[in-house]
C-alpha cells in the first residue's frame, strides 16, 4: 500500500488537469503573444485562467500575474515591491517562521539597504499582533505573514493583521504567502486587506513550475524578470500556457466541494492525532482540531531520529518529511527555524515528522499509518545511539 | 591543428614476453574510452608505439579527458601531422608550430629527430640542427640547450611527418584487465574510491561491495555509492556493485556485543561477507580505503583484528597515506565532490562514543559467540539477497 502523506511538499495531480496539460502540449501549443489563430487559442487559456482564478479570489483578472511557482511569487512580490516605494521608506517586517523564499528575499534586501524585523511567534507558531502593531513604523513599507506554516501548520491571523496595518499605517503593503492555504482555506485579498498573494500550483494538485501572485490594482510593483514584455511588463517570458491552465484547472476542482473536502481533512486529522498520542513520548506541534491547517501534521517522537523513522516508513510505503531536512550529525545545528522558534525543546528538534494530508488521502491510508507507527516507533526507540 | 596522439606508457614497456598481453590490452582500453568521444579514431600498434589517428572531426579536451582515464598511459602527445611536402615546407611547419604554441618566447629548447623511414634524404642529426637553426632565425628570444631544455621539439619521420612537443600526464600503472580482480569494498566516504581507482592504476579489475543499512541509511546514500563507483569505472571500466542489507546483522551486533566494540565486530563482518560473494565472483583479493591510524577501528591492533577473518589478501593501498594526500588524489580522479555529500553511512550510525582502539583478539572472538545463533543464517541472507548493480560511465 503506498500511503502519500507528504502533500505539503508537493501533491498529485488531479486526473483532469493533467488531460488538460497534455492537450495543450501536443494540440493547443501556440504561442499567446502570436498573432494566428493558434496564438489566439492559446491566449484563450490564459484567459480562462485568469478568470478562473479572479472570481476565487473575488478580484479583478488584471491583478492577477502568472509566474514560475511560490518561489518566484514571493521573490516578485518581496523585492518588487522594496524597489518601487523604497522611496517611501527602507523597512519591511516578517516573521521568523517563513519559507526560505522570503527568509532569504529578505535578507538579500537587508544587503540592498532595507531593514527587516523578524516577528517572533509563540510556542504554538502564530504570530502576536501586539508584536506585529509595535514594529510597524512610519517608514515601513511592506509587511510579509505566510497564511499557513509549512512545517508545522500553525494558523497566522491575516484578517486580523491586514486590518491592524492598514489601521496603523494605510501606506503599509501586506503580501501573504498563501502557498499552503489556498487550496485549503477561502481567501479574499481585498475583504482582508491584502496586497499581494502568492500561489504555487503544484500544492493544489496542479503542474510543478506554475504559479501566481494576486497584486492588488493599486499597488506599485516593480517587475524582477525582464524581457518581451509580456503580462504588462510585469513577468516577461512566454507564458507557460500549459502550467498555468492546469493549474486554473486545479483551482476550479479544488474549490468545487471546498467545506466538505475541509470537513474531511480535519475528520483524518484529528483521527490520526488521537491515534498517534497513543504512542508513549510523543507530541503533537501546534494547536489542535480547527485552529490549525487541515492538511499538517507535526509531530514529535521523543528518542527517534527523524530520518530514521522517515526511512523506515518509507519501506512501508509511506511518504513524509522530517521536519528538517537537515542530514547532519550534530544535533546543535539540526532542526528547522519554525521548530526552533516555537521553542520546541532540543531533543525533539531531530525527532520532528511532518505527516501532511491532500484530498486523496483516505481513512485507511491513515489507520495503515497509525499501525506502522505503532511497529516502529518502539523497535527504533530499542536500537539508539548510545 | 592536432591530428594525431602518441600514447607514451612506462612500464608495460619492460615485461617481456607478456608485452603483447599488456599493449593489447592498452589498445582495448583505450578504444573502449574513446568510444565515449565524439568522433571516428583509429588505434595503431607498430614497434612499441601506440598512435591514435582522428579520421574524423573530434573534441580535443573530452578526447584528452578521457584517455587520461585509460590506466597503463604515462603521456598523451597530441600530434601534429605533415605530409613530406620537402624539407624546407618541413622548417616552415616547425617554426608555426612554435609560434602557435608558444606565445611567449622566452625558453630553451631542443630538437629531437626519429628517422623510422631510412630513405628520407637527411640525416636525424642534421635534422635536428637545421630545424634549430630556423627556429633561432625566426625568433631570436629562443635559445638552445641540448642538456636540459624547457622544450622537447619532437619529429619523426615515418610515412607522415609527426611533430609534437606537449606531453599529457596519464595515470600511469597498468592496463586494466592485466592483473586478475578484486573486490572494493566501496563507502560512501572519501578513501574508498581512492583505493579502487589506486589499485585499478595497477591493472586490476574491480568488483565493489556496499553495506546498506535502511531505513538507517537513505536511498540518497546508495545512490551517492552508485554515483562514487561510476566514478572510479572512468578508470577502472566496468563494475559489478553489490548492495548487501547489514541492518540485520548490525542490529545483532548492537543488542548482542559491547557497545565500544561495535565498529569493528562489525567492519569482520563486512570483510567476511566482502570476501564470500569475492570467492563467487572469482575476487582474488579485498580492497579496501583503510590508513592507518585514521580513525579507531583503522590502528594497526584494529587493522590486525579486522584482517583476521580474511583468508585473501586484502589490499589498502591507502595505508600510508595521511587524509590530506587522500584528498588531493580524490580530487584529482573527481571523486572527492561526491564523498563529501553528507549522507550517513552505517559505519556511523551507531558508532560510540568511545570505540575501542586497541581490540584483543580473543575478547572479540569470545564477544561474537554471542552471535553464534542467528549469524550464520543472517550472513547467508546477507550475500544471497545481495542486490547487483552494473555501473559503468
Amino acid at each position: 500500500m503506498e500511503c502519500y502523506l507528504d502533500n505539503s511538499a508537493t501533491t498529485r495531480c488531479f486526473e483532469s488537469v493533467a488531460q488538460l496539460v497534455y492537450k495543450i502540449m501536443c494540440e493547443d501549443y501556440g504561442n499567446p503573444s502570436s498573432l494566428h489563430s493558434k496564438g489566439i487559442q492559446a491566449e484563450e487559456y490564459l484567459r480562462y485562467a485568469k478568470d478562473v482564478i479572479s472570481r476565487n479570489l473575488k478580484v479583478n483578472a488584471k491583478e492577477i500575474f502568472f509566474t514560475s511557482g511560490g518561489t518566484e511569487s514571493d521573490n516578485l512580490a518581496l523585492r518588487g515591491a522594496a524597489y518601487a516605494n523604497c522611496r517611501q521608506g527602507r523597512h519591511l517586517i516578517t516573521t521568523v517562521i517563513e519559507h526560505p523564499a522570503i527568509l532569504q528575499t529578505m535578507q538579500y534586501l537587508e544587503e540592498q539597504g532595507f531593514e527587516v524585523t523578524y516577528l517572533p511567534v509563540d510556542e504554538n507558531g502564530r504570530v502576536r499582533l501586539s508584536d506585529l502593531e509595535q514594529a510597524i513604523r512610519p517608514d515601513t513599507i511592506l509587511v510579509s505573514i505566510m497564511h499557513t506554516n509549512n512545517e508545522i501548520g500553525s494558523l497566522q491571523p491575516i484578517a486580523e493583521a491586514g486590518e491592524l496595518i492598514k489601521r496603523v499605517n494605510p501606506k503599509t503593503l501586506f503580501h501573504v504567502d498563501a502557498v499552503q492555504g489556498y487550496g485549503k482555506f477561502r481567501i479574499y485579498p481585498k475583504r482582508m486587506h491584502i496586497d499581494m498573494l502568492s500561489v504555487s500550483g503544484h500544492k493544489i494538485h496542479g503542474p510543478k513550475g506554475v504559479g501566481f501572485l494576486y497584486v492588488g490594482e493599486k499597488v506599485k510593483i516593480r517587475p524582477v524578470i525582464f524581457g518581451g514584455g509580456q503580462q504588462h511588463g510585469m513577468r516577461s517570458g512566454t507564458e507557460n500556457v500549459p502550467g498555468i491552465a492546469g493549474m486554473a484547472k486545479a483551482v476550479e476542482e479544488i474549490y468545487r466541494d471546498l467545506e466538505a473536502e475541509q470537513d474531511k481533512m480535519y475528520a483524518l486529522r484529528n483521527m490520526f492525532v488521537e491515534g498517534v498520542q497513543k504512542l508513549e513520548g510523543v507530541r503533537v506541534n501546534g494547536l489542535p482540531g480547527r485552529e490549525s491547517a487541515p492538511h499538517v501534521v507535526s509531530v514529535s517522537f521523543a528518542g527517534v531520529r527523524s530520518e530514521v523513522l522517515l526511512h523506515a516508513l518509507e519501506e512501508k510505503g509511506i511518504y513524509v518529511s522530517s521536519g528538517s531536512a537537515c542530514a547532519s550529525n550534530h544535533p546543535d545545528t539540526a532542526g528547522s527555524a519554525t521548530l526552533r522558534a516555537i521553542g520546541l525543546p532540543k531533543e525533539f528538534l531531530s525527532s520532528t515528522i511532518r505527516f501532511s494530508f491532500s484530498v486523496f488521502t483516505t481513512e485507511e491510508e491513515i489507520r495503515f499509518t497509525l499501525q506502522a507507527l505503532y511497529d516502529i516507533v518502539p523497535v527504533l526507540r530499542r536500537f539508539t545511539r548510545r | 591543428m592536432f591530428k594525431a596522439f602518441l600514447i607514451k606508457y612506462a612500464e608495460i614497456g619492460v615485461k617481456g614476453k607478456n608485452r603483447d598481453i599488456f599493449e593489447d590490452a592498452l589498445v582495448q582500453q583505450i578504444k573502449y574510452a574513446l568510444k565515449r568521444c565524439e568522433g571516428e579514431f583509429k588505434v595503431r600498434r607498430t614497434k612499441g608505439r601506440i598512435y591514435i589517428d582522428v579520421l574524423s572531426d573530434y573534441d580535443f579536451e573530452e578526447t584528452v579527458d578521457n584517455l587520461k582515464t585509460v590506466c597503463g598511459i604515462s603521456a598523451i602527445c597530441p600530434m601534429v601531422q605533415l605530409d613530406d611536402e620537402g624539407f624546407d615546407k618541413l622548417c616552415e611547419e616547425v617554426v608555426n608550430y612554435v609560434d602557435k604554441q608558444y606565445p611567449d618566447k622566452n625558453f630553451t629548447f631542443k630538437v629531437h629527430t626519429r628517422r623510422a623511414r631510412k630513405n628520407y634524404p637527411i640525416e636525424s642529426m642534421e635534422v635536428n640542427a637545421l630545424v634549430g637553426e630556423k627556429i633561432l632565425d625566426a625568433f631570436p628570444e629562443i635559445s638552445v640547450d641540448v642538456h636540459k631544455p624547457d622544450v622537447m621539439i619532437f619529429i619523426e619521420i615515418r610515412e607522415h611527418i609527426y611533430l609534437y612537443s606537449i606531453e599529457i600526464p596519464g595515470p600511469g600503472g597498468m592496463p586494466v584487465g592485466t592483473n586478475g580482480k578484486a573486490m572494493l569494498l566501496l563507502s560512501g566516504g572519501i578513501d574508498s574510491p581512492v583505493a579502487g581507482y589506486m589499485v585499478a592504476k595497477r591493472g586490476v579489475k574491480i568488483d565493489a561491495v556496499y553495506f546498506h543499512a535502511p531505513p538507517y541509511t537513505s536511498e540518497r546514500a546508495k545512490q551517492k555509492v552508485v554515483d562514487l563507483a561510476r566514478l572510479v569505472s572512468r578508470y577502472s571500466g566496468p563494475i559489478y556493485l553489490y548492495v548487501v542489507n547489514f541492518t540485520e546483522i548490525q542490529l545483532a551486533i548492537y543488542e548482542k556485543c559491547p557497545h565500544e566494540e561495535l565498529t569493528i565486530i562489525m567492519r569482520r563482518y563486512m570483510m567476511k561477507i566482502a570476501e564470500e560473494i569475492g570467492k563467487k565472483t572469482e575476487c582474488l583479493g579485498l580492497v579496501t580505503g583503510e590508513s592507518i591510524g585514521q580513525v579507531a577501528s583503522q590502528t594497526v591492533h584494529s587493522l590486525a583484528v579486522t584482517n583476521e577473518v580474511c583468508t585473501m589478501p586484502v589490499f589498502r593501498p591507502c595505508i600510508g597515506l595521511d587524509k590530506q594526500e587522500i584528498v588531493d588524489i580524490s580530487e584529482k580522479i573527481g571523486t572527492y565532490e561526491t564523498s563529501i555529500q553528507p549522507f550517513e553511512d552505517c559505519c556511523t550510525i551507531f558508532v560510540a562514543k568511545h570505540p575501542v582502539t586497541k581490540p584483543n583478539l580473543n575478547v572479540i572472538k569470545r564477544h561474537e559467540e554471542n552471535l553464534k545463533d542467528c549469524i550464520d543464517e543472517m550472513m547467508d541472507r546477507a550475500v544471497n539477497t545481495a542486490e547487483l548493480i552494473v555501473v559503468e560511465v
